[in-house]
């Protein structure tokens, strides 16, 4: 399969990157890894006729705390992730999940960037960084701006981020000591999850529950969160998580298993986290 | 548009002009000739097409040839040194690693990557590490059983060891 023509640019720096895409406008699109975009480009459902190439940039590679936020370069691949000890510490939740993106091969070209802009709701990141309470920072012409998680997955495929802006930073609180749970359900071991569930401890009594696949945009379940805060147990709490969610039916599972399955990931998240039964 | 790339591929320079929608397994079969890597699925799932860039194991259908420009890359002829086949190579032979063939160029590139990063995996690790590459004939136990006779036999081998190396030298892996 071959992508339809384009011309394809390698940006030398943010500044060439975001010229590039002021110049040419809705016709440019950003490419990192490349592993969500080039896809999409050989079945021909993207066709940008310029490629701004800014999978090398230095100025995405940053990785570092500061004063209890974890601040990540939006072209930090899943491998540079997967093996930062220090991310592991601070945010294992983060560190394990992208551990389970596609495969090694796709974790040494695939970035978080890139995953947080393409928008897919059955993809890994865009969930655990919702239960995380991540915040976005992009790069526009008139300076940064940043975006809450909850406020950025718009649609399916679809985010607030406009076309001329470039995703360059993804801020994360670090919860140290808190417990936490990555529960991904797939067929086959690369497979994409037929759903996931993402529980993060925030505080003495508070969970972030985050959904993969249950509908266009990843999901808190906010309902298994209030039921949590007043005292439920774990199977009590997980019954609540269909609320709010528009699971789709395909290859992988009807709208009906993908609910079932919803409800015991959440069950066994939240006993792995330390809810009681 | 057209671009003048130059990449490192089995240790030789290589100097051409390419279409910006060229994808890097095309130039290694259709321009270099170097039909060891094959085309499996076309889509990032099966892993025939797997190449060493920079010294990590990639999926050669999911890179443009104008994005690897200045890259250094190892394919499956690039394996064995002065007429050796590399332990890797040698442990599928001695294991009967394959059957039909076809995937494994991916299954040699992508287990030498694994020997990189983990030296001395047990067989859970070399399953996990493999779940990228597709094999519709064995099974998968004498794939494992492969890989693991190349960790008692000497790794990965002199020319993915110097490959890896020329990257790490660069920061690049």
């Amino acid at each position: 399969m071959i992508p339809a023509g384009f011309d394809y640019i390698r940006a030398t720096s943010l500044d060439h990157a975001a010229a590039l895409l002021a110049e040419h406008d809705d016709d440019a699109k950003l490419m990192a890894g490349g592993h969500s975009l080039i896809p999409l480009m050989k079945y021909r459902l993207a066709a940008p006729s310029v490629l701004v190439d800014i999978g090398g940039l230095s100025e995405l590679r940053m990785l570092e705390t500061d004063g209890g936020v974890f601040r990540l370069g939006a072209g930090l691949r899943y491998r540079d992730l997967e093996r930062s000890a220090e991310l592991r510490e601070q945010l294992p939740l983060l560190a394990h999940a992208v551990s389970t993106v596609g495969d090694r091969q796709v974790r040494a070209r695939g970035t978080i960037g890139g995953a947080v802009m393409h928008g897919d709701p059955a993809a890994d990141v865009p969930a655990v960084l919702l239960a995380l309470e991540a915040t976005f920072v992009l790069r526009g012409k008139d300076g940064d701006r940043e975006v809450a998680a909850a406020d950025f997955f718009v649609d399916f495929w679809q985010t607030a981020a406009e076309p001329d802006e470039i995703l360059v930073e993804i801020r994360v609180p670090t919860r140290p000591g808190r417990s936490w749970s990555y529960q991904k359900f797939r067929q086959r071991s690369q497979d994409w999850a037929t759903v996931g569930v993402a529980v993060q401890q925030l505080d003495d009594s508070g969970y972030a529950v985050a959904l993969v696949n249950m509908g266009p945009v990843p999901l808190r379940a906010t309902e298994v969160e209030q039921a949590l805060a007043d005292g439920a147990d774990a199977s009590t709490a997980a019954a609540r998580v269909g609320a709010g969610t528009a699971p789709p039916s395909d290859v992988r599972g009807d709208a009906e298993y993908r609910a079932h399955l919803a409800e015991v990931l959440t069950a066994t998240a939240l006993t792995e986290v330390g809810v009681g039964g | 548009m057209r671009h003048d790339v130059t990449l490192r591929v089995n240790g030789v320079q290589t100097d051409d002009t390419v279409e910006s929608r060229q994808l890097l397994v095309h130039y290694l079969r259709d321009t270099l000739g170097l039909t060891g890597t094959h085309v499996g699925c076309d889509s990032s799932n099966c892993g025939a097409c797997t190449v060493l860039l920079d010294g990590l194991a990639v999926k050669s259908c999911t890179v443009f040839t104008a994005a690897a420009d200045g890259t250094d890359v190892l394919t499956v002829e690039g394996l064995a040194s002065d007429g050796e086949m590399s332990p890797v190579q040698e442990g599928f032979r001695q294991c009967h690693g394959l059957q039909c063939g076809y995937c494994t160029p991916g299954m040699l590139m992508s287990a030498t990557g694994l020997l990189l990063d983990v030296p001395e995996p047990d067989s859970d690790e070399i399953r996990t590490g493999l779940e990228g590459n597709l094999c519709r004939c064995t099974g998968y136990q004498m794939i494992v059983e492969s890989v693991s006779w190349a960790v008692e036999h000497g790794g990965v081998g002199a020319a993915a060891r110097s490959h890896a190396d020329r990257a790490a030298a660069a920061g690049l892996r």
